[in-house]
């Protein structure tokens, strides 16, 4: 596929067309209980108690104006913020009924299980397919053959296959920037994460390859529980089943996205959405 | 021309640039390009006249003792027979020695300062690595001489010596008497020295590497070594090399703390722990006593042989951070 082709529009209709909210809610359940949260930066609070479900197999959209603490709670999730002293969370979010804040929680084990995609696309220094192979090998021992088959399903799955099929052996930093960032969604899910955190992944993107990166998500819901931080209101509505809204460190309001879009409860919610501020 | 003559003046007020405006800028950029250039043009020149002056110096010598020189061992003033196989044989066994042990110990310091060290004890450690850099080399050998030779040849070389005896390789290589100074203790002073170059080139580099770059690794579940080995390693290999060179660089030219604690012996023994020279250091020592012309020469030739040496290691540093590039992909 070529990356100045036009979109076709047919990738971004399946999830353009209303969803039925009770289908959602017939077999909900919460992967992750985020419950009275609070974060510090130092001495400053960004987080002030927050409480949220991140429901399984579902995409949650992280909405907000700059600063209001939803970049930092993903970097929760997967316990990031661990890599910097001075920056500590309290209360509890559980992931399959374990408190995933506990101070004994290995670290490796939890991200090997919560994958992340950053902002900026971060291949590795390496070719596209030790890129993918990276985190396999991390884990496990597999046989070449399997490490091979592994690889290409990732690499299907994140969409980039047959853009890279031929050149599995060039390095990872050769690719476009949207090709990188599915490069990174791939290199996550190779692991076999549940849950895949993504923190704006599409603001380095030009719009095509942001609408491939949307299609992307779209079709992994099936098989992760997937949560989004965006700037962009509309990849909100577009990608997400439920969206929370923050503001100031707090959570404003929390539903499934048409009811947010469409029915805001809290006049915040509405200006934000609107335009009036933010 | 009379038209376009009229044009500029009348133009020129317009945009209140004068003519002797425009004339300075010119004339400044004038100054400015040929100035530079001269000043690299002058680097081509001096580089050409050290090797010029170093081959004609050594020409003597060359020429009375043709390709043997770099292949006997002998050196006898007296006699006037001179060859420089001890101290190339020196200067690149203390040098081998050298890396060996700073490499591994400096880049040990950088990732532990750049990825697990506390931030106020970095900043001390910091400085102290600085400090170690501005040390003069010739405390570095009173040192050697009086404190570390002493210490070597009284505890650690007698406990080497017993325990490879018997070791086939081991033991040719720590055998014979613990002299105090020799190779072996020339080379420890010298991963001294070069230590706080690779560091601080190392950890500047380290530094580069872009916080979400690591961050995706750690977010695969990496541990703090897998994240080093896999990512930050190859992200930096380029200036790591860089700093490496820049170490051995300073070590085959290291001279006087070099001169303290080598012994100063034109001789290839098979035991590290003996005496030996280096090339820097029969310089340094004998040049005030070469009377005759054919001695002089000799230890000219030394120095053009030490030029080719760093530039041999310089050229293969260039050619293995191209191969390392092409293969990144950059």
């Amino acid at each position: 596929m070529n990356e100045s082709a036009p979109p076709s529009v047919s990738t971004q209709r399946p999830h353009m067309q209303p969803r039925d909210p009770m289908a959602n809610r017939a077999a909900l359940t919460e992967k992750i209980s985020v419950r009275d949260v609070r974060f510090y930066y130092g001495d400053f609070l960004a987080l002030k108690g927050i409480t949220m479900p991140i429901y399984d197999k579902k995409v949650t959209a992280l909405i907000g104006p700059s600063g209001c603490g939803k970049s930092t709670l993903l970097r929760i999730f997967n316990r990031m913020y661990d890599l910097y002293p001075k920056q500590r969370a309290e209360g509890e979010i559980l992931f399959e009924n374990k408190n995933l804040l506990d101070p004994k929680q290995d670290l490796n084990l939890l991200r090997a299980r919560v994958g992340m995609v950053f902002q900026k696309p971060t291949p590795f220094p390496m070719s596209i397919y030790d890129n993918i192979a990276f985190g396999i090998r991390l884990y496990e021992r597999v046989p070449k053959s399997e490490l091979d088959d592994r690889v290409e399903t990732a690499l299907k799955r994140g969409a980039l296959w047959d853009e890279v099929k031929d050149k599995l052996n060039q390095s990872g930093l050769g690719l476009s920037g949207g090709q990188q960032q599915r490069l990174c969604i791939a290199r996550s899910i190779a692991v076999r994460p549940d849950v895949l955190l993504l923190d704006e992944p599409t603001s380095a993107l030009d719009p095509i390859a942001t609408a491939k990166v949307e299609e992307l998500i779209y079709q992994l819901k099936s098989d992760y529980t997937i949560c989004i931080v965006t700037h962009n209101m509309q990849q909100a509505a577009r990608v997400a089943d439920f969206t929370a809204f923050m503001y100031l460190g707090e959570l404003i309001e929390f539903g499934e996205t048409s009811q947010v879009f469409t029915k805001p409860k809290q006049p915040k919610t509405e200006d934000y959405i609107t335009g009036r501020f933010g | 021309m009379n038209q376009v003559a009229s044009v500029a003046s009348s133009a020129a007020p317009a945009n209140s640039i004068t003519a002797s405006a425009l004339r300075r800028h010119t004339l400044w950029d004038a100054v400015l390009k040929h100035g530079t250039r001269s000043a690299a043009i002058t680097v081509l020149l001096l580089l050409g006249g050290v090797i010029v002056t170093l081959i004609e110096g050594s020409w003597l010598s060359l020429s009375t003792f043709g390709p043997g020189f770099l292949t006997t061992e002998k050196w006898n003033p007296v006699s006037e027979e001179f060859g420089a196989l001890a101290p190339i044989y020196g200067t690149l066994l203390t040098s081998l020695i050298a890396m060996l042990i700073g490499i591994p110990i400096s880049i040990g310091i950088a990732i532990f300062l750049t990825e697990l060290c506390p931030p106020r004890l970095k900043r001390s450690i910091s400085t102290a690595i600085e400090l170690l850099a501005g040390i003069p080399s010739i405390i570095y050998g009173i040192w050697g001489l009086f404190v570390l030779a002493p210490f070597l040849q009284a505890h650690v070389q007698p406990v080497m010596i017993s325990t490879f005896a018997g070791v086939p390789l081991l033991g040719g290589l720590f055998a014979g008497p613990p002299y105090g100074i020799g190779i072996f203790t020339a080379g420890i002073i010298l991963s001294i020295m070069v230590l706080p170059y690779i560091t601080s080139v190392t950890r500047d580099v380290f530094e580069t590497v872009p916080p979400t770059l690591k961050e995706s690794a750690y977010a695969l579940g990496c541990t703090t070594w897998e994240v080093v080995r896999q990512v930050v390693l190859p992200f930096t290999s380029t200036g790591v090399i860089g700093g490496i060179m820049l170490g051995l660089g300073r070590a085959l030219g290291e001279t006087m703390a070099v001169t303290f604690v080598i012994g100063n012996a034109h001789r290839i023994s098979g035991s590290l722990l003996a005496p030996g020279t280096t090339i820097s250091a029969s310089i340094a020592n004998e040049f005030t006593e070469a009377e005759t012309e054919l001695y002089t020469s000799s230890l000219i030739s030394l120095g053009l042989l030490l030029f080719l040496i760093t530039f041999t290691v310089l050229a293969i540093a260039r050619f293995m951070l191209l191969r390392l590039q092409r293969k990144a992909g950059r």
